[in-house]
């Protein structure tokens, strides 16, 4: 048995523990933001917030989220304006879209840690999430205006 | 959970001229004897009830035949509604369009619905713009009825309808049930580009919000009520069959509901995709070989170096390309190696499908040939068409790869629903594994060139001989083969827009069993690769400028010169660099646009940085500059790493390169700084999905041996700077 937090909802999970984080969001509590790409933490498709901290949802066993805070895409900003996502919207970052959950929440977990990155930081926190269509530069764009702004 | 479906929404013209039309598929084969399908021109009927819906609150849902997938076109095609509409951005939607290739054909193709080579602006341009003018009309002559006043005195801008006489004013939504019962007009005229105020303007693109908040739903995401989950164990080689399969341990797994047998694997399904995983994990199957491809990479890359020493058929040729090799006063022979590519979109490959009590099919996808997909289906489950419905939802990227011409992931769904009795719905998941272990590779090719100079440095015969499997034969597009030449094998070489008097263009279609396809920009992948860096030793060569030495070759191409001249401007070509920097270029024309490129890296002992590029496109009326900013930047994040490193091996006939450890993708801190250039014009839009992608390699081949001095000819260039060539 297992007791967690998800957004903010406590949640007991009574199954099999080995299972990813990954398919207990998506499968059990409906939560398909976070994304499936490659199942071994080399795409960061799949990042979450474990008690603040990005981690890759594919590779956390529900065992290892017992007593922990977990933040979804879904849970990162009531109305869907948290800094980041109002700079990826400005920028028109997403192309096909798939990846940019994870890169946002991945982007949130260096802001918290680093309010003004530098571009080495950036690269530091973002090479673990690719992006097939090639955004990268938009990204980086827009993580350094959500910095702006939130330091307003 | 709410899907976009037509029915749901309002009708500028009820349901009755349209309206039933919601599903009316029509399964053609495409392969009518000697019948070009790609010779279509590029105008359509005019429909706007097919492509236009005003609801009562204003809002205007452009219905999208082709598939979003991340290169913008619901954004791009609305932009053209919106235009001739005269309405506001603030009121656009998009939705997808159903299956149905009367009124959703991709009209530079055929009776077909699909999308790909960068089409979907081109052939929808006239047809949208006519369709949204006639909605127009109609708004306004409802209007005019209504209000009592003739329909001269009525204008309509930012998606208001005004009567400035009389000061009457009112939305689109008030009219278009009135619109509705009036006919279509004919004769409609676009509106003068002078007077545009959409079209050419950076609007933000529609599907941002839900990309951002974790809203969007992919077919991933679909769930259906009772639906199982099925993974599926495939044959570790393309071809092989089931020989046996022991499914006790399997049915063990807690979640697991049934193992099923279907023509590609042994199936099982799950109440979770966990659940599915573990059951596969205990499934033990023995293959059946004696029809899979066992050969590796290496023996068919011998095999097709074999080939290239032979005469293949002619795909064109000009002049007397050996009686001018034989007089020149130098001939630089080159041969050129290019590597199986997988897509590797990061959404795997899956999809949903579902029977209805009347027998009828629901599917739930990311369809890029959707009447190809719908009718797959239908003969896998021995229905009509008709019969199938397709929902098609916004694509995790595809590069091609969803466009496959055997619909083999959603069939594979299809065959699982039957095998399993139908009762519950399916929702296949592919994991990477699958997905790159699935083949539909963009192919692997061999090029072997004799160039000549003569003594003022002039090009004196071109031979040029590609190997490489066909994308069209055996499939629906068969009847695109000229010649038993596969245009996609030889295009951006056979219609090079370089002056070159005596030029002979051979093709061998190799015939090995693994599945090939279209993979961004297609032929173009390893044929730019190969014309823009012989070039660029030709122009070396010679002692010529490679930029002059284009441009005095595209004397009858001023589009492709004006891109280069672009390029190497904002780049500063000719500027100094740093010792241990280059600066190659390229320009390539596909798709009817032309990308030119300017690469700056740095070689790092045996590794290559690239640093910077530069890039001119011409794509004729830039309809939203945003977005073709955007697919540049993006083709060259895509690319950049199927320059560099990505290839996929066969070991025995078995994929080597499985996730995006051993086949990585551009990674965050790779990425160059990309500025990107539009060249004005007048000229109706063309495509800019893929034709930035052709020009990436060359260019960044060429920097890199003026970087080092040395040459790397073969892709990927880590490979070649291994082996040394």
């Amino acid at each position: 048995m297992v007791k967690l937090t998800v957004n903010g909802v406590e949640r007991t999970f009574d199954g099999d523990e080995d299972m990813p984080l990954l398919w207990y969001l998506r499968d059990e509590l409906g939560l398909t933001g976070t994304k499936f790409g490659c199942g071994v933490a080399a795409c960061g498709a799949c990042t979450v917030h474990l008690d603040g901290t990005a981690v890759r949802a594919c590779q956390t066993p529900l065992s290892a989220t017992a007593g922990t805070a977990v933040t979804t895409i879904e849970g990162l900003s009531p109305d869907g304006n948290h800094p980041l996502q109002a700079a990826w919207r400005d920028l028109n970052v997403a192309q096909c879209g798939y990846c940019q959950t994870g890169q946002i929440m991945q982007a949130a977990s260096l802001l918290r840690e680093t309010p003004n990155p530098s571009d080495a930081d950036i690269d530091n926190a973002m090479s673990g999430n690719l992006c097939r269509c090639g955004t990268y530069p938009r990204i980086r764009a827009a993580i350094k205006q959500a910095a702006k702004g939130a330091r307003l | 959970m709410t899907l976009p479906s037509p029915s749901r929404r309002g009708f500028l013209v009820g349901a009755a001229a349209v309206g039933g039309a919601l599903v009316v598929g029509t399964y053609m084969s495409l392969g009518r004897p000697g019948r070009a399908v790609a010779a279509t021109p590029a105008s359509g009927p005019v429909k706007p009830n097919a492509f236009i819906r005003i609801a009562p609150d204003d809002t205007v849902t452009v219905l999208v035949k082709h598939l979003e997938m991340g290169q913008g076109v619901s954004t791009g095609l609305a932009t053209i509604v919106a235009e001739e509409l005269d309405a506001s951005w603030a009121q656009m939607r998009a939705a997808p369009a159903p299956a149905d290739a009367e009124l959703y054909a991709n009209l530079a193709w055929g009776p077909v619905q699909g999308t790909g080579g960068s089409t979907s602006i081109a052939n929808s341009w006239t047809q949208l713009r006519l369709a949204s003018a006639a909605a127009r009309a109609m708004l306004v002559a409802a209007a005019a009825e209504a209000w009592g006043v003739p329909a001269s005195e009525i204008a309509i801008a930012a998606g208001v309808i005004r009567h400035p006489a009389s000061g009457r004013t009112g939305g689109f939504g008030a009219f278009a049930a009135r619109a509705a019962a009036l006919p279509v007009p004919a004769d409609m005229r676009p509106k003068d580009p002078a007077a545009w105020v959409h079209i050419g303007q950076p609007r933000p693109r529609l599907d941002s919000s839900a990309k951002t908040d974790g809203t969007a739903v992919y077919s991933l995401d679909v769930r259906r009520p009772g639906m199982l989950t099925a993974v599926v164990a495939h044959p570790p080689r393309f071809g092989a069959r089931v020989r046996s399969v022991d499914e006790t341990a399997a049915r063990a797994v807690p979640g697991v509901v049934d193992v099923v047998r279907i023509p590609t694997g042994v199936a099982v399904l799950g109440r979770d995709t966990w659940s599915a995983m573990r059951g596969r994990d205990a499934l033990v199957v023995t293959w059946d070989d004696a029809r899979a491809e066992t050969r590796s990479s290496a023996a068919l890359a011998a095999e097709y170096r074999a080939l290239g020493g032979r005469p293949g058929a002619v795909a064109a040729s000009r002049g007397d390309a050996g009686a001018a090799l034989a007089k020149a006063a130098r001939v630089i022979e080159a041969e050129y190696d290019f590597p199986y590519l997988a897509h590797a979109a990061i959404e795997p490959l899956n999809g949903t499908i579902a029977r209805n009590p009347d027998g009828s099919v629901e599917a739930w996808g990311a369809f890029q040939i959707p009447t190809m997909d719908q009718g797959t289906i239908a003969s896998i489950l021995d229905l009509t068409p008709d019969r199938v419905t397709l929902h098609t939802l916004p694509a995790g990227g595809s590069f091609g790869r969803r466009a496959s011409t055997t619909s083999d992931w959603i069939a594979e769904a299809a065959w699982i629903l039957k095998a399993s009795g139908g009762g519950a719905p399916i929702h296949l998941v592919w994991t990477r594994e699958d997905d790159m272990r699935a083949g539909h590779f963009r192919p692997m090719a061999h090029h072997r060139v004799r160039a000549g100079l003569d003594a003022a440095g002039r090009i004196c015969g071109w031979e040029h001989r590609i190997v490489a499997k066909s994308l069209l034969m055996g499939t629906p597009f068969e009847a695109m083969l000229a010649g038993g030449v596969d245009p996609s094998t030889t295009e951006g070489v056979a219609d090079t827009p370089y002056a070159i008097p005596d030029l002979r263009v051979e093709a061998h279609n190799a015939r090995e069993g693994v599945p090939v396809l279209w993979w961004r920009s297609v032929g173009h992948t390893h044929t730019a690769h190969v014309m823009e860096t012989m070039i660029d030793e030709l122009a070396r060569a010679a002692g010529q400028d490679p930029v002059a030495f284009r441009l005095g070759l595209l004397g009858n191409a001023p589009r492709s010169a004006a891109a280069l001249r672009l390029a190497a401007e904002r780049a500063g070509w000719g500027e100094p660099l740093p010792a241990g920097r280059g600066r190659g270029v390229a320009v390539h024309a596909s798709f009817g646009s032309v990308a030119a490129m300017v690469a700056e890296v740095t070689a790092d002992g045996p590794r290559l940085r690239v640093d910077r590029i530069v890039a001119a496109v011409d794509c004729g009326v830039a309809v939203n500059p945003d977005v073709i900013r955007a697919q540049v930047e993006g083709s060259v994040g895509f690319a950049l790493s199927a320059v560099l490193r990505n290839r996929v091996t066969l070991a025995d006939g078995v994929v080597q390169e499985t996730n995006f450890d051993a086949y990585e993708p551009t990674r965050f801190r790779e990425m160059p700084r990309v500025e990107v250039h539009i060249v004005p014009s007048g000229v109706d839009p063309t495509g800019i999905g893929e034709p930035a992608v052709p020009p990436l390699a060359p260019a960044i081949a060429n920097a890199a041996a003026a970087a080092t001095g040395t040459r790397m000819r073969s892709l990927p260039l880590e490979a070649s700077a291994r082996r040394g060539a």
